[in-house]
Parts: structure tokens; C-alpha cells; sequence
């Protein structure tokens, strides 16, 4: 780590509130941060503390995505073409001379293909050569450190063996946002508690005498805790989404989707019938111009009116750390009547003051959003996830979504868990433990995220975000990172397209309330070291993120 | 976005194809980009470099899938915006909706043999939950899952591709793939998600599924996802089976420069919704004939059926490494959570990457892998063989009284099943007058409330999202039989069932 950027934390401590910007900023600096600023020098000092402050400031600052100098853009397509190069020459031989290998990529005793070459190219030549970077099986709880299970590969990743040693990391890898993983505290006490009551199942689909007096209990909690009249659990939090949307969208109804959607409401999506449109991740004005153009266009070739339009975003986008512009979706929600479903997946527990995601990051009332959803998996330590939304739609929903007629209904184990972390993070425990994680994370979260961006690191998304993705792009950096990272005791995801896109490789640090300053400065030595063997402090903006003049 | 971005990029390839016909040798270079086609356009884009990503991005943005846009001026747009009324997110609910919804029973405590509703505050002897082993109560399982709960905690916070994969969850596929004989295994998060994201990892686009039209809503859904070309044949029907996949040879037959697709018959071991079990044998014999892979879905038979609950296969004496995939639930017979799917080792390998729930799925909590594990073992122990003879005697006591109503009560389900539904015959709402499927609906649930008030035993119709099936089984009521209950239990309420059908059908008459 740098002196520089030890001094610049020193300096200027980290602050919750969002860095107030002038529009004249944003501008200047889209237009690649060329221009000297001879007044105002960007200050870290005067933050703003309301949010209404908070949204109005927030717009295209925290959401441009820095692009690379254009040597790393050049040399990470040179490297995609050289590894399909060789990925077709392994394939042209093992194709003719290795059958074996390759029997289930080709039709055999008239039987197509099981997949096609074309499908696992990617997979078999590529990804299969750094597959140590991925699934990489651990043990014991997810928390501040991690155990994974130590293997070795004799054969260039085919297989693994276990060497049946545990090597522990720092864990920059889970979910475990407010560090309820755990395996005592008062969630295993009362995890435990239930075990006794109730058992392990709850026996049956929700309308099928599988619904537990828990059940109801746990939904009353979610639906107060996020401000909306009514909440539906879901066992599997994938599921909440692509079982839900079928019921509240159909044909002649219009669904239109932020570009970087989650799998899961895609799924969900177009297992609606609804007719899909995209539009630019987080751009307003792109959202727009779609909105206009549907409406006034109609359906494709009856011009017929949409039944109704169902806008889908994400609170907080994984893979980018960009907190969705809420208030600005909510000023067109006024114009164009569309309905809303925020997918508060990662955002729920993670970002807000009280940890209620982003209506209350923004000082947003709830009942401006149609629907809220969101898992339980993340910031709460427990599985599945829940719609909120009026009781009109809830019951609705009951009656309609798939998950809760015909799947499983999430155990009580589960249920008691959600239970008790939100009656922590809401205060009623008595303890202000909960207030307490909230305000550790989002501290760490700018504490990890401002001073990568010193170190010079091309970081992605929202500075408010705990998800912190690091960018890497030459493909050969991705294993790189990951190994080297793992050498010195600290546990990253690093993902590549088709994650992401084809240049932009990442690592993704997801930040914990369970992780202590030391922790953190821990990662950041590990980082700033790997970063420089990688060559990856390439960001044109460090000077102005340790508060120079440019 | 997909459909928008292959059709640009079809009608793209369509154009560079006419050209480069020209050029010799070109028929290799047009068969290598057709055969990419099929499944993933973003890798040819690739692999033909540069030039041709940026014409693919140019392309996509002009392309709209409306040929035919009416020019406005913004100042008609906006009248246009304001005039715009939307519909409401939902209907309000209809009575039958909201019956539904006040109706379904909540239960105060544990699950288990005579558990607590909240309507009434009573216990009520259970024939409607799915506790088929009796596992629920099982103090071992317990035990080993507040060991669990003390090293693992609860959530496993991460999807298996990023450190989600535990070693609980390892050990659970091979328990899974062992107990049945496979290679490999895979285990999901939801037993509901998973058959779907079987189904869309394998047939893509132009592959060809063949499907029992009795299957269950999940198997509907996986096919929807697809988007291969389906064909239904009649429910367990195997002539019906065997006609479709002929006609599918002929057609294929008539284009023989077509390559090869991919072919799959999808079918239940035990139908969730009607309690009777597939042709195993046949359906096997089809498919080395026809050359078809076959996607069995086990959810329900997995655990119950054979003599030691290894399923159909255990049951045809069929091994299990000869069925493709066979995909279970260990949330309904076991008694914990999450799917699973079983085969060769390519088979599983793939859906690590291209079962969606899979990838993009948080992996099941730990105590209810282990919770699954532990069940599997009981099921292979002696005490796992007399749980699941006392399963058999107990559905053939039950089975039995029901067959001595056949005027009034309708069984779909076979000898062995442990799932029974049961449905008023034809003639016998002929008679009632009863005319429309809310009507028959009432009907049952007047059923299921008598023998709940006078009886107490809680019993329950099988719920469907009517709106969305595609073949809607008739309305029933489904009994769930569990080993635990006493042969007299079982015999009394059976007969409680049957005096409630007769009395509501004469109390209509």
C-alpha cells in the first residue's frame, strides 16, 4: 500500500453520506476528466447528510464506468483471440484423435450431441484451464474468514484431489453482508430452539397445508420491516423471481428490463409470455425514450395499447456495485403509470441507514414501488426470499406463484433465522447490535472502496455499495488475481464473461459487517501487492480520488 | 433481447452467407457458422472477430422488431402518454380465489402426525402434509442438524460457483448418486426449480421434447423455458407415446440434411397429479428404438418407491445409469429441501454451469443437506425397509375402502402410491348437476371441511395455478399417506372420507 493513500485515509476520514456534486462536475468529468477545475477542488469534507441531498446528488458520477487505457483494451482482445485460436486447434485434434474425451460432444449410435461444442467452447478451453479459481469447496461458516478445502489438480484442472487440509482466508467472497452467518449468537440459539419445536420441514407447499404459524409470524415482520402492507416468503430466492412474474405479467402486457437483469428475472421474464424490452443499464434517459416509444407505439404490429408495463431493477447490481436511481425511476413512474418490481436481492439489509435497501438508502417512501422483493440468502444469513407488496397483490400472488402452490415452503430453521436477524437489525432486541452491524459495514464498504480507488484500481459501481468490483480485464489476470490473492490469505470471486462482459474480467470484493479495520487494511495490503505484480492500478483517476487538482 | 439479438444476427449471417456462396470451399466456413447458430450466437460473434461484433452491435440497435412504426411527433407522444390508462398490477380476487386463500389451513407448531390448525385450535389427525417416512419427528436428524447448525450456521451466503459449494453439499451428491446407482449427482436449492433448469440445460432451440401430458406444472415450465419444439402424448399412453415418436422419425426422415438434434422424453416416476406411476420398462425399450434420451422426474417416487425407496428404477429393476437424468426432490419424501438431478458424470458437470438455478442460486443451508443425507441413510437400513413396507400397507388399507366406492369416488391412483387422488366420476356430477370446475371445486372442499369438523382429520385438494396449466388435471382431493399411522387410523378416516363423499353428494341430490 502506498504512502500516499495511508495518508489520504488518514486525512480524510470516511464518511457514510454520499460526495455531493455539481452537475457541471458530472459533466466535466464524462468528458474524460481532461479539464482542470480551477475553483472547486472535489472535496471529501463537505458531505451531505439528508437524503434528499443524498438523491439528488447521486447520479452519473458514481456510475461511470472508467474504461482502460486502451493497451489493456488492445491486449485483452489479442488474448480472447489467441485462446480460441488454441481452444480450436485443441478442439481440431481432440476431435480425431482424443474420441474419448469428446464422445459426449458428438452424436453417437444416433443420438445428437449431449451439449454442443459450441455451447461448452467457452468452458472446455477456456474456463477449464483456471476451474481452481471456481467452486472452490469450502467448510464451517461463511464469516470474517473462510475454510476452503485445500485440493490439488495432476491433470491441468480436470480433476481435483483433496489434500484434506484447510487453508483459511480473509473472505471477501460471501454474501454475509451484515455478518449474521454464524454458528452461535442468538440466530443459532433460536435456530437450534426450532430444530426442537418444530423440526426440519415444513412438510407441503404453502397452500397445501404446508404453511406453519412461523410462516405468518416471519411475513408480518418482512411486510412491517419493509414498510409494505403485505409479504409472501419463497423458499429458494432465485425462485421468488422467476415464479412470481408469470403473475403479474402476461401476454399483452409489457415487461421492460434493465440490461443487466439478474438470470432469475429473465427466467421469470419470459416464462411470463409478457413482451420483453431492455433498456441501458441504469440510464434513465435510455428508460425513457423506451417508455416513450412503447406507449406511444403500442404493441408490435396491432398497435394495440399494453395491458400495463412492469418496470424491473435491481436495488444494487451484483456484479457493477451500482445502486439503481430510484428517485428518478420514481419521478417517471408519475409520468408513465408503469407498475415497479425492485429486486432488492443484494440491496436489502446492505445499504439504507436502518439496512430497509434502497427506498430507505433514498429516504424513498415504499409504497411509491409496487413491488419489493428480495432473499434472505445475503444480508440475513438464512435462504429464499420474499415479495412485499399491497395485500391485494400478496394475496394474489398466494394464489399464483408457482413456488408457493406447487414447491416446497421454506423451512423453519430458515424462517427462524430471517426472524431473528431482522429483529436484530430493527432494534427490537434491545441490544443496538443490529444498528451497530449496519453502520460497521457501511463504514467498511466506503473504508474498502475509497481506498482501492486511491490505490489507482479501476473500481466499479456506487460508493455506498458493499459489493466492490475490481476491475482486471486481460483474461489471464483473472486466475492470476484469484491464485495469487488466495497465496496470501485472502478469499476473492473473480468472474469473466460471460459473467460479465468480454473485456470487462473482474474480481468482486463483497464487504462484511463481520470484517474489523485490521481486516480490512489486511486486504488492502494483499491488493495494493497483487495489484502491482498484475500491473492493475491502471485508473486515470487517482489523483482526483486523493483530492489533488487534476 | 435474445430472440431481437439472434434474428439480427440470422438476418446478418444470411447476407455474408449469399456472398461468400460465391467463393470456393465456402460450404464448410457456411456449415460452421449454421451449426454455431443453434445455440450460442455471442461465440461466433467472437470468433469471427472484430469486424463483425461491431456490425452485430450496429445491426441490433437499428434493428425493432416493429417494422411498421407510426411517426410521431413528440407533442403526440406525450398526448399519447397522458391518454395511456394502464390496467391494474391484478384482478381483484374472485370468490373462488378467495375461498381458496381463507380455506387453506395453517398449522400452530410442528408438523407431524396430528398437528395444531389455527382455525380451529384443534389437533387434527394429518392426511394431507408430505411426511411420508415419518422423518419430521426423527430425533436423529435433529440431532445431526444442531451439530450442523453448530459448525455451519444457517445461510451458506454464496451461490456454489463462488464458495457456496460446502463440503456437506459433496457429500450429499455422492450419497445421492450411491443410493441410486449413478455416476454423479447435483443437488439444487429448490425441488421445484430444478426440473426446469434440467430441461433448458439440455434442449435448446430446435431440439425436439417429448412430454406425458400428465406431467406436473414444473416439467410444463422447464419445457416453456426451452423453447425446443414440444410434443405431448397421452398420460402414460404408450401406443399415443410410440405414434409421436414415429411421426417424429418420418419427419425427420423427410429432411435428412437436417443435422441431428437432440431428443428427450419427459416423464414422471410418480405423477404428482394423479398418483399413478410411468411405464419405466416401455418407456425404455422406446427409447433405445427411437434413439431418445429420457428426463425421468422423480420427485415423488424417489424415496417411496422400490423396496428400498431407490425409485422406479429399483421398482422395473431398470439400473438408473441407463435413464439419462433422473431428477428428485428431497424435500417432498425425505423431509428436507432442495433437488437434485442424477446421471453420468457429463450430464452433471454441465448443468454446473448451465443449470441456471444451479449457477445463480444460492446453495441449499447446510442442515438441510445434512438433513437429507441422514435421510437416505435411514432408507437404506432395515429400519428405512419396514418404514417403507408400513408405507404400502398403509395406502392399501386406504386404497381398499376407496375401492369400495367406485360410484362415488374416483381414484386415479395405483396400488403402491402413497399419493391418492381422489375425484367425483363423471356420471356422478352428470347426476349432481354440477356443471362447471369452481362448482366440483366447492364440492371438495365441502369435503375436506366435514371431515376436518367432524372427524378431525385433515385432508386437502390439490391446488393448481389454474391460470397457467396447460393440461389441468381434474379437481381432487390428495391424500398423503405416512408410515407412522396406525392401521386403524388409516382405516377410520378412509372410511370418514368416503361417508364425507356420500353425504355431500346426497345432501346435493
Amino acid at each position: 500500500m502506498g504512502k500516499g493513500s495511508r495518508s489520504a485515509v488518514a486525512s480524510s476520514p470516511v464518511s457514510l453520506k454520499a460526495t455531493p456534486l455539481s452537475s457541471q462536475h458530472h459533466a466535466k468529468f464524462q468528458e474524460g476528466l481532461s479539464v482542470k477545475e480551477p475553483k472547486e477542488k472535489l472535496h471529501w469534507k463537505g458531505f451531505s447528510s439528508s437524503s434528499k441531498n443524498r438523491a439528488m446528488f447521486k447520479t452519473s458520477y458514481d456510475d461511470i464506468m472508467e474504461e482502460p487505457p486502451y493497451f489493456y483494451l488492445i491486449t485483452t482482445y489479442l488474448s480472447y483471440i489467441i485462446l480460441s485460436f488454441f481452444g480450436h486447434v485443441r478442439d481440431f485434434y481432440g476431435f480425431r484423435w482424443n474420441k474419448k474425451a469428446y464422445a459426449h460432444l458428438m452424436p453417437s449410435n444416433g443420438y445428437a450431441a449431449l451439449t454442443s461444442d459450441w455451447d461448452s467452447f467457452w468452458t472446455r478451453n477456456l474456463k477449464m484451464r483456471i476451474e481452481d479459481c471456481f467452486s472452490i469447496p469450502t467448510t464451517l461458516v461463511p464469516g470474517r474468514t473462510i475454510n476452503m478445502l485445500e485440493r490439488v489438480t495432476k491433470d491441468y484442472c480436470r480433476t481435483f484431489q483433496f489434500t484434506g487440509r484447510l487453508k483459511e482466508a480473509v473472505n471477501l467472497s460471501s454474501y454475509n453482508y451484515l455478518g449474521f452467518a454464524q454458528s452461535t449468537g442468538p440466530c443459532a440459539d433460536a435456530a437450534e430452539e426450532v430444530v426442537h419445536a418444530y423440526g426440519l420441514s415444513s412438510c407441503g407447499t404453502r397452500l397445501e397445508s404446508g404453511s406453519l404459524d412461523l410462516h405468518t409470524k416471519t411475513e408480518e415482520l418482512v411486510a412491517e420491516f419493509m414498510g409494505k402492507e403485505s409479504a409472501l416468503l419463497v423458499s429458494m430466492g432465485y425462485a421468488t423471481n422467476s415464479t412470481t412474474i408469470a403473475g403479474l405479467a402476461s401476454k399483452g402486457s409489457l415487461i421492460i428490463s434493465d440490461e443487466l437483469n439478474h438470470n432469475s428475472l429473465v427466467f421469470g421474464s419470459r416464462l411470463s409470455g409478457a413482451y420483453i424490452r431492455v433498456f441501458k443499464h441504469n440510464d434513465t434517459q435510455d428508460l425513457e425514450a423506451v417508455l416513450r416509444d412503447a406507449i406511444s407505439q403500442g404493441q408490435p404490429r396491432t398497435h394495440r395499447p399494453w395491458k400495463n408495463i412492469l418496470l424491473i431493477v435491481e436495488g444494487l447490481y451484483s456484479m457493477e456495485g451500482s445502486i439503481v436511481k430510484l428517485p428518478e425511476i420514481i419521478e417517471l413512474k408519475k409520468k408513465y403509470k408503469f407498475h415497479l418490481y425492485v429486486d432488492e436481492a443484494h440491496s436489502v439489509g446492505a445499504i439504507g441507514p436502518r439496512g430497509r435497501g434502497v427506498c430507505d438508502y433514498y429516504g424513498v417512501d415504499p409504497k411509491e414501488v409496487d413491488i419489493l422483493m428480495g432473499t434472505f440468502t445475503k444480508s440475513f444469513g438464512a435462504a429464499g426470499g420474499y415479495i412485499c407488496a399491497s395485500k391485494e397483490v400478496v394475496d394474489h400472488l398466494r394464489l399464483v406463484n408457482h413456488s408457493s402452490v406447487y414447491g416446497e415452503s421454506m423451512s423453519p430453521i430458515v424462517l427462524q433465522q430471517i426472524y431473528t436477524s431482522m429483529w436484530s437489525i430493527m432494534g427490537r432486541d434491545g441490544t443496538g447490535a443490529g444498528q451497530e452491524r449496519l453502520s460497521r459495514l457501511a463504514w467498511n464498504a466506503r473504508y474498502l472502496g475509497s481506498n482501492l480507488r486511491k490505490m489507482g484500481f479501476i473500481i466499479y459501481g456506487d460508493r455506498d455499495s458493499p459489493v466492490i468490483p475490481l476491475l482486471l480485464f486481460n483474461p489471464a489476470k483473472i486466475p492470476a488475481f484469484s491464485r495469487e490473492c488466495r497465496k496470501r490469505d485472502l478469499a476473492v470471486v473473480v468472474v469473466g464473461f460471460p459473467a460479465t462482459s468480454i473485456v470487462a474480467s473482474r474480481a468482486r470484493f463483497c464487504v462484511s459487517a463481520s470484517h474489523t479495520k485490521e481486516d480490512l487494511d489486511f486486504v488492502l495490503r494483499v491488493v495494493s501487492e497483487v495489484g502491482d505484480i498484475l500491473g492493475l492500478k491502471m485508473s486515470s483517476r487517482q489523483a482526483l480520488e486523493m483530492g489533488m487538482e487534476v | 433481447m435474445d430472440n431481437l439479438l439472434i434474428s439480427a444476427i440470422n438476418s446478418t449471417l444470411a447476407t455474408v452467407v449469399r456472398g461468400v456462396q460465391v467463393v470456393p470451399g465456402s460450404a464448410i466456413a457456411i456449415d460452421y457458422i449454421k451449426n454455431s447458430y443453434q445455440n450460442d450466437p455471442f461465440r461466433v460473434v467472437l470468433e469471427l472477430g472484430l469486424a463483425i461484433y461491431a456490425v452485430k452491435y450496429m445491426l441490433s440497435k437499428k434493428y425493432r422488431i416493429d417494422q411498421n412504426p407510426v411517426q410521431l411527433t413528440e407533442k403526440e407522444i406525450d398526448e399519447l402518454v397522458a391518454e395511456w390508462q394502464p390496467e391494474a398490477l391484478v384482478q381483484p380476487l374472485s370468490d373462488i380465489q378467495r375461498m381458496e386463500l381463507e380455506k387453506t389451513q395453517v398449522i400452530v407448531g410442528a408438523q407431524g402426525l396430528k398437528p395444531k390448525v389455527l382455525s380451529t385450535g384443534k389437533n387434527l389427525l394429518n392426511f394431507a402434509s408430505l411426511n411420508y417416512l415419518g422423518y419430521i419427528t426423527n430425533e436423529d436428524i435433529k440431532k445431526k442438524a444442531i451439530e450442523t447448525l453448530h459448525k455451519y450456521g444457517v445461510g451458506s451466503c454464496g451461490p456454489p460457483g463462488f464458495y457456496g459449494t460446502l463440503d456437506v453439499h459433496i457429500d450429499l451428491e455422492k450419497d445421492i448418486a450411491r443410493y441410486l446407482g449413478t455416476e454423479s449427482a447435483i443437488i439444487y436449492a429448490q425441488g421445484f426449480s430444478t426440473i426446469a433448469s434440467v430441461i433448458s440445460a439440455f434442449s435448446k432451440r430446435g431440439d425436439i421434447i417429448v412430454v406425458d401430458d400428465g406431467s406436473n406444472f414444473a416439467i410444463l415450465k422447464g419445457t416453456q423455458i426451452s423453447r425446443s419444439n414440444i410434443k405431448w402424448f397421452k398420460h402414460n399412453d404408450m401406443a399415443d407415446l410410440e405414434r409421436v415418436l414415429e411421426s417424429i422419425r418420418l419427419e425427420t426422415l423427410a429432411h435428412k440434411k437436417r443435422p441431428l438434434t437432440r431428443r428427450f422424453i419427459v416423464t414422471e416416476g410418480l405423477f404428482q397429479n394423479y398418483g399413478d406411476i410411468a411405464p419405466l420398462d416401455k418407456i425404455m425399450e422406446l427409447k433405445h428404438k427411437y434413439k431418445y434420451r429420457v428426463i425421468l422426474d422423480e420427485s415423488n417416487s424417489f424415496g417411496l418407491l422400490g423396496k428400498t425407496g431407490r425409485g422406479l428404477t429399483e421398482m422395473y429393476n431398470i439400473p438408473a445409469k441407463d435413464v439419462d437424468m433422473i431428477v428428485g426432490s428431497m424435500a417432498n419424501t425425505l423431509s428436507a429441501a432442495g433437488g437434485f438431478c442424477a446421471g453420468s458424470k457429463e450430464v452433471v458437470e454441465h448443468q454446473r454451469l448451465s443449470g441456471q438455478a444451479f449457477v445463480f442460486s444460492a446453495s441449499i443451508p447446510a442442515m438441510l443437506a445434512v438433513c437429507a443425507s441422514e435421510a437416505i441413510k435411514i432408507l437404506g437400513t432395515k429400519q428405512g425397509e419396514k418404514l417403507l413396507k408400513g408405507l404400502q400397507d398403509n395406502a392399501a388399507v386406504f386404497r381398499n375402502v376407496m375401492l369400495g366406492a367406485s360410484q362415488w369416488i374416483e381414484m386415479s391412483s395405483v396400488a403402491g402410491s402413497p399419493i391418492l387422488h381422489l375425484r367425483f366420476p363423471n356420471s356422478a356430477l352428470v347426476g349432481l348437476g354440477v356443471r362447471t370446475r369452481d362448482e366440483e371445486r366447492m364440492l371438495l372442499q365441502e369435503i375436506v371441511d366435514e371431515v376436518a369438523s367432524k372427524n378431525g382429520v385433515l385432508i386437502t385438494r390439490a391446488k393448481y395455478v389454474e391460470s397457467q396449466e396447460l393440461h389441468l388435471p381434474r379437481p381432487s382431493i390428495r391424500i398423503s399417506i405416512c408410515a407412522m399411522h396406525t392401521k386403524a387410523e388409516v382405516e377410520k378416516t378412509a372410511q370418514a372420507i368416503k361417508a364425507a363423499f356420500g353425504k355431500v353428494m346426497s345432501s346435493r341430490k
